[in-house]
């Protein structure tokens, strides 16, 4: 089969592999219809995410048609419609019966590398890493999905692959992180980032009745895409002073909520942006604080910071003072999609999302290679990127 | 566990490892699982097999450098239904070691805490060779492994893998 396969920072390619193999009782085999790109692979494609193999298959969002089963997989059938949550749940544990599906304890078998970094160990996650237990990913003509009796949900004919791909992470990772906020009568949104995530994170935080949502990003492109969903938008490569921004347009309060949709790798500006940049470069640490810095100083006092975006390691320079005396609540974790998925799906057949809507290009599987060069080059014209095979 | 009851020994050169987890089933189905030390090389990855060797003994069979496999006998040394297996090596092993796994209730609805206590009594002089040969480079990581193994089997029935998947090979 064909998949797209890691080597090193910028070098992915598309390759012949052997096809996969059911390896445990409750595994299943699905031919991919249609598989995405997301800004977390990018975290991969710039090599900054430890645990990578040359070879490892990418890609942890996917969907398509059930060709093989294992002996213990209950009701789905050889033939059925499933969609995959991105990161792989027992269902058993203490983690998962609370729905704290991210945390799952039995589902990464090279587990003791995160105890050993973080103190516990969080659940696999497809095409994420061998961090991440190393499971071969979706970018791929046909995938291996483990514990298929926990994650993976039947779907209809008639929901489209482009609207229901964006289930197994993106609109559901925004979503997760709007609903974070706890959102109140009157509430500001602040969303920093205006790719997938933030998007959907835009849109969730008026279905779930924002009053006003301030979206922030350094692309036109996309800034033009959150004004799109009703956002009022703030162009961060214009503003030295975004945290003095926010306090003007909310009435000096700071917004009431404010959702970190960029991550670790945030383009920097200003001194101390410049000092992260040096400092991740000379490899002192691994993740930029420049968003978090920015979330928690524009925070409203005793409101929510919800961190989506992704951070891998030790960040620097992060202003705990401000975050214990403004009392404020963090909110993050990778997204306990196994729920949120099927949030997602209930709000799609209920005609409330259109999560296609911010799909920008659609490729084969054999330009996968371009498609991460394009998202990463060029996010004014490439928003969300799925791959057909 | 104390030293003494290994047979010789009680050096600081003994190696000890103890570990603990929580897992989501009763006490004593995981003591009946255990209990069948057969099933041992399921989840611990340097045991070839362990079998029954007559009234409370066992034939343990784990994997040594380069292909070699070296075996002794144990006796069971303590068997509580629901609380507590210990098991020791006979006199004469090659490597003088001993084991215990105790069951405690968690609080509520959490199961039980497991906790393994491993101890291994390498000649003088062979520590680093004998270490490396039960639990690969890091005995800390074997251990550990072992009783994620051990609980993932338990609460969702089977062991997460990726051997044998695809990959990209140029
Ligand atoms: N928690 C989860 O489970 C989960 C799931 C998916 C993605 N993520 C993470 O969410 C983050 C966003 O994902 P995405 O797919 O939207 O990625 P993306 O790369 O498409 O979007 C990131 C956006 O941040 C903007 N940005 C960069 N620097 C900025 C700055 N200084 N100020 C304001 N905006 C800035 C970029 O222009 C871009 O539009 C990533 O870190 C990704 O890894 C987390
Ligand atoms: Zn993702
Ligand atoms: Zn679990």
């Amino acid at each position: 089969m064909k998949a797209l396969c890691w080597y090193g920072t910028r070098d992915v390619r598309v390759e012949e592999v052997p096809d996969p193999k059911i390896l445990a009782v409750d595994d299943i085999i699905i031919k991919t219809s249609t598989t995405a790109i997301c800004g977390s692979d990018l975290h991969l494609y710039h090599g900054t995410v430890p645990m990578m193999e040359q070879g490892d298959i990418l890609g942890h969002e996917f969907m398509g048609t059930i060709v093989e089963k294992g002996p213990d997989v209950k009701d789905l059938k050889v033939g059925d419609r499933v969609i995959i949550p991105f990161a792989i749940s027992c269902g058993h544990c203490f983690f998962c019966k609370r729905e704290h599906y991210s945390c799952c304890d039995n589902t990464n078998p090279k587990s003791y590398f995160l105890k050993k970094m973080n103190g516990d160990a969080t659940a696999g996650i497809f095409g994420y890493s061998h961090l991440m237990g190393g499971y071969a990913g979706g970018q791929a003509e046909y995938v291996r999905v483990p514990y298929a009796n926990v994650g993976p949900a039947r779907v209809t004919s008639e929901l489209d692959d482009d609207d229901l791909a964006m289930l197994t992470d993106a609109f559901p990772t925004g979503y997760m992180a709007a609903e974070n906020c706890s959102i109140q009568p009157g509430d500001t949104v602040a969303v920093w980032g205006c790719g997938p995530i933030g998007q959907f994170a835009i849109r969730s935080a008026y279905l779930l009745g924002a009053h006003e949502v301030i979206a922030i990003d350094v692309v036109p492109g996309r800034l033009k895409l959150a004004e799109q969903a009703g956002a009022t938008i703030v162009n961060a490569s214009n503003e030295d002073e975004i945290v003095d921004r926010l306090k003007q347009m909310t009435g000096g309060m700071g917004p009431d909520a404010c959702i970190d949709a960029v991550g670790y790798e945030a383009e920097s500006h200003g001194a101390v942006g410049l000092y992260d940049t040096v400092k991740q470069t000379l490899m002192m640490t691994t993740d930029s604080a420049q968003i978090l810095r920015q979330v928690i100083l524009s925070c409203r006092k005793a409101g929510v910071v919800s961190l989506p975006g992704v951070y891998v390691g030790m960040a620097d320079k992060v202003p705990m003072g401000a975050l214990m005396n403004k009392a404020l609540t963090i909110k993050t974790g990778q997204t306990h999609i196994a729920k949120y998925m099927r949030t997602g799906l209930q709000l799609l057949k209920d005609g409330k999302i259109k999560p296609s809507e911010i799909i920008s290009h659609r490729l084969s599987i054999n330009d996968a290679a371009n498609g991460y060069k394009i998202f990463d080059e060029n996010k004014n014209e490439v928003t969300k990127i799925v791959l057909k095979c | 566990m104390d030293a003494q009851s290994i047979p010789g020994t009680n050096k600081s050169s003994d190696v000890q490892l103890k570990k603990c987890v929580t897992i989501d089933r009763g006490a004593d189905e995981l003591y009946e699982r255990w209990k069948d030390f057969s099933k041992f090389p399921l989840f611990m990855q340097h045991l070839v097999s362990v079998r029954p060797a007559g009234l409370n003994r066992t034939h343990w069979v784990a994997k040594g450098p380069n292909d070699t496999q070296v075996e002794w006998d144990a006796a069971t040394t303590a068997d509580t239904p629901g609380k507590v297996i210990a098991w020791k090596s006979m006199p004469g092993a090659d490597v003088p070691n001993e084991g215990s796994v105790h069951f405690d209730p968690a609080p509520v609805h959490r199961g039980t805490r497991v906790t393994v206590t491993l101890r291994y009594a390498p000649p003088g002089g062979q520590l680093a060779r004998w270490v490396a040969m039960f639990f690969g480079e890091e005995p800390d990581k074997q251990i550990s492994d072992d009783l994620s193994r051990f609980k993932a089997l338990m609460e969702a029935g089977v062991v997460p893998t990726i051997n044998g998947q695809s990959k990209g090979n140029k």
